[in-house]
């Protein structure tokens, strides 16, 4: 009996310690590389989307954005590298069960309707759907009145419309946008921002693709910015957009006073204007004392502008960096 | 359950795009036209006079190979063009992302959309065939000796040549895939009537053509028993050993290793196109 009680204790104290885990992320990748004949689309790229997370992947044309999205999804194959989509490995078809997918390449089955999309994707993700699911999915899209029409009516915006209904079939916990807003007028954009915003509410992952970064900045809570087929930068928005820079108008500088400006950040302009990014520590008495050193040098102080950058500010300055040391090609 | 969803796409997609209907006019011109061409044969006047009703039936049961073959290209036709934009078409517009990325197989997704070929290309030959025979059995009174095995030979052509356009649609684009299959389907019919012509000469260098291409793709092969299942035996006795380079006349049933053959062939094709599939990037 004792020994039948440790086995029982045993088995309890596995499953606390299973239960005390905690959630592997929705998506997690390492070292993913892919070649298309001679041509490097993406080379060693790592990140992760945690649950409940929404991250957005930024990167100019061929930069590998929608490379790396597909091979999350098992449908492009990485020459190297490994996937794991909520706790299973990307190779294993089941770890796609609980994932909604919009492609930047969006296009349906022209000859059924919107519902019975819905439903063959329901089938194929093996959920259950009735029929005022399906309502509510196709009316959270703006398709209410358009649920017996076939899809090969549908203009292209309708079509993208009727994607993100498709990739919230069987209440998915990862959500994959490529270029959602793409074929989207103004109202639309915004609908797939208010529904990326309700994703982020009810705690689903979505790992977003947009060139419309100021709808990224609104939604996003971390970004992953590509370049070249590699990660350029990543962080939450407030690490890479935490940086402020103060912008000064001065006349009378010297060597001693370019020194100052140095030492207190990143200096960027020329002649009576300059750029400084404050560091990251700076507890917000920085600006003064360079003012009162500036001053004490001679320095004649015209304008002090404190300024924090845009995201797409920081994306354009961390591509052109990179760009920078390329030269012409 | 992935393998029904898709096979069931698959037929709908067939009745949808009015592929059925395409093939029910076409089909419906072929039976009018040879049904009042067989009405004709019974007291048909000939410089020899008039066919008696053995003549009679001979005669019906060549042209009814020939207008089997009719139907047989209708069905090869409309299954090859069926097959050729499945694979390729879906990755090339882009409608086999949204699919692929649920959580299904390749090799699921390609056997139902096989098996919605097979039940669309042989449901097409088992219900044009019968319309067929019945309308010459109306006409001249003349029933095929063993109809169901012919049947179900045609239904075999049919169903190496849209795997065979499922393998093709796999690796190049929809519209060569198609092009492809109809153009490999009709080689082999020509080679196999060239390989007959050798036979009557006696040129085994002439005959090996026909041979040689029943192997590469068993169409002709099938076709060939088939034809042997829907003729008059008393056909061959009659054309004798100068029958063997009609085109419309087989010599023999179709022999058990050809048809073991013909399924070893659809199946490594089969498995042929889930390997291209399952490796491909879409």
């Amino acid at each position: 009996m004792a020994a039948e009680d440790m086995a029982v204790e045993d088995t309890r104290t596995a499953a606390q310690l299973v239960a005390e885990l905690p959630d592997s992320p929705a998506v997690w990748c390492s070292g993913l590389r892919k070649r298309y004949r001679r041509r490097t689309a993406v080379d060693g790229v790592s990140f992760a989307v945690g649950r409940g997370e929404v991250v957005g992947l930024l990167g100019p044309n061929g930069a590998g954005k929608t490379s790396v999205i597909k091979m999350l999804l098992g449908l492009v194959h990485a020459d190297a590298g490994e996937v794991m989509v909520l706790g299973r490995p990307g190779s294993d078809p089941l770890s796609r069960a609980r994932v909604g997918y919009l492609p930047e390449l969006f296009r349906y089955q022209p000859w059924l309707t919107a519902t019975e999309v819905l439903a063959l994707h329901a089938r194929l993700a093996r959920v259950r759907m009735t029929d005022g699911d399906s309502r509510d999915r196709l009316a959270a899209v703006g398709l209410d009145g358009r649920a017996g029409d076939r899809v090969g009516g549908f203009s292209k915006g309708m079509q993208q419309r009727l994607g993100m209904a498709v990739a919230l079939v069987g209440s998915p916990e990862l959500v994959v946008l490529d270029e959602p807003t793409s074929a989207l007028d103004p109202i639309g954009r915004a609908d797939v921002r208010d529904l990326v915003l309700s994703l982020k509410e009810q705690g689903v992952a979505v790992l977003l693709n947009s060139h419309l970064i100021g709808e990224v900045e609104r939604v996003c809570d971390r970004v992953v910015i590509l370049d070249h087929g590699r990660v350029a930068a990543a962080g939450t928005l407030a690490e890479l957009l935490g940086r402020r820079e103060v912008r000064l108008h001065l006349t009378g500088v010297d060597g001693r006073a370019e020194a100052r400006l140095r030492a207190a950040g990143e200096v960027s302009g020329n002649h009576d204007r300059y750029t400084v990014v404050l560091p990251a520590e700076d507890d917000g008495t920085g600006v003064p004392r360079l003012v009162a050193d500036l001053v004490a040098l001679g320095v004649g102080v015209h304008a002090v502008e404190p300024a924090r950058i845009s995201l797409e500010e920081r994306l354009l300055g961390i591509l052109r960096a990179g760009h920078a040391g390329e030269g012409p090609r | 359950m992935t393998v029904l969803t898709i096979a069931r796409l698959t037929v709908r997609e067939a009745a949808r795009r009015r592929v059925l209907w395409a093939l029910v006019v076409l089909t419906v011109a072929l039976l009018t036209l040879s049904g009042w061409g067989f009405s004709k044969l019974t007291g048909l006047d000939t410089e020899f006079g008039d066919l008696t009703s053995g003549q009679a039936r001979l005669v019906a049961s060549q042209l009814l190979n020939l207008v089997m073959f009719g139907l047989s290209l209708i069905a090869a036709l409309g299954t090859a063009f069926l097959a050729g934009p499945t694979v390729a078409g879906e990755i090339e517009s882009g409608m086999a992302l949204s699919l692929l990325a649920r959580p299904v197989r390749r090799s699921a997704v390609l056997l139902g959309k096989w098996l919605g070929l097979v039940a669309v290309g042989c449901g097409y030959v088992v219900v044009a065939g019968l319309a067929q025979f019945l309308v010459v059995r109306w006409a001249v009174g003349y029933w095929p000796p063993d109809p169901a095995a012919g049947l179900a030979l045609l239904a075999g052509q049919t169903i190496v040549l849209l795997t065979l356009g499922l393998l093709l649609s796999s690796v190049i684009s929809p519209m060569a895939s198609g092009v492809v299959a109809v153009g490999l389907f009709g080689a082999t019919w020509v080679a196999g009537v060239v390989g007959g012509v050798g036979e009557v000469l006696g040129n085994e260098g002439v005959e090996r053509v026909g041979t040689v291409s029943r192997a590469l793709l068993p169409t002709d092969g099938l076709w060939r028993g088939a034809m042997h299942a829907f003729q008059d035996p008393s056909a061959l006795a009659t054309m004798g050993a100068d029958g063997s380079g009609f085109p419309f006349l087989s010599e023999a049933p179709l022999a058990v290793p050809y048809l073991l053959w013909a399924l070893f062939w659809v199946a490594m094709v089969w498995g042929l196109t889930a390997l291209v599939l399952a490796r491909r990037d879409v």
